[in-house]
């Protein structure tokens, strides 16, 4: 088994805010991160590949074929837009880094066909990011 | 469904490797310019990993800032600009990188509450890191 991990880079508006709480308690819980104008990052992607190298190519998998997954599926959809109103599982789920994580593996994860993920790694800043293996 | 967090910090610190039961000789070959009596210090990085169910309303494995008032009060407090041979945690033990992951490690581990501490990480330079997840294999 080999581990194959590509780099990424977007960057989003989001906030924090559940409609089911008071304003009072989402500014308890969010801090400023509830402010409903939005703030940004500039996120890091890293997404992990695992699978045994074709005898004939020598590759786990076509980093062709995975960059254009991570275009289409992730770039496209999420680099320079604001996350709350424009990806739609962030319309009823908080885009916190933990939910930006889940999201994208399930983006990834039925489009990937030749290797398999593995994990799925997103940096909100240089330090802090959150790692998602697919587990229940 | 299960997600794993990690926040890195920084500290810097004072220390002194040398061991009480080791002859002066012996202390100079092992820990080499680190056995320096005047000591020398490093800015460290610490990464505390925690884990657990993200929460269907917060979204959250667990808040960063009770993670952050934690680590500031417990850790960085503690440790920052003191010299680590003078604190409790290391009268038995030489303050290596090592032994900072597991004191690190036992002080998150009795008094976190907020999600399961999977492991702490530290680079002593940027050179060399050390991690310990409680003795359990790490995570790749």
């Amino acid at each position: 088994m080999v581990y194959l991990t590509r780099k990424a880079e977007f960057s989003a508006a989001h906030y924090y805010h559940n409609p089911e709480f008071s304003a009072e308690e989402n500014r308890r819980l969010f801090g400023k991160c509830n402010n409903p104008n939005g703030h940004g990052h500039n996120y890091t992607l890293e997404v992990t590949v695992k699978g045994s190298i074709d005898p004939r190519s020598g590759f786990v998998v076509d980093l062709k074929q995975l960059k254009g997954v991570l275009q289409r599926e992730v770039l496209d959809a999420m680099d320079h837009h604001f996350l709350n109103k424009e990806v739609p599982e962030f319309f009823t789920r908080v885009p916190t880094t933990e939910n930006l994580a889940i999201a994208i593996w399930q983006r990834l994860a039925p489009k990937l066909t030749e290797a398999q993920l593995h994990r799925v790694r997103v940096y909100e800043t240089p330090d802090l990011f959150v790692d998602f293996y697919g587990e229940p | 469904m299960k997600a794993y967090l990690t926040r890195r910090y920084r500290f810097s610190a004072s220390h002194r490797l040398h061991c009480d039961a080791m002859s002066a000789a012996e202390n100079a070959m092992v820990y080499g310019k680190c056995n320096n009596p005047y000591g020398h210090g490093h800015n460290y990085i610490l990464e505390v990993t925690v884990s657990g169910s993200v929460d269907g309303a917060t979204g959250m494995v667990c808040n960063l800032a009770d993670l952050d008032g934690f680590v500031e009060q417990e850790i960085l407090e503690r440790f920052d600009h003191q010299n680590l041979n003078t604190l409790p945690e290391f009268q038995e033990a030489v303050p290596t990188t090592e032994n900072l992951c597991i004191a690190a490690y036992r002080i998150l581990e009795h008094g976190f509450r907020h999600a399961h501490l999977e492991k702490v990480r530290f680079e002593e330079t940027m050179m060399n890191s050390f991690e310990y997840a409680g003795g359990a294999e790490l995570r790749r």
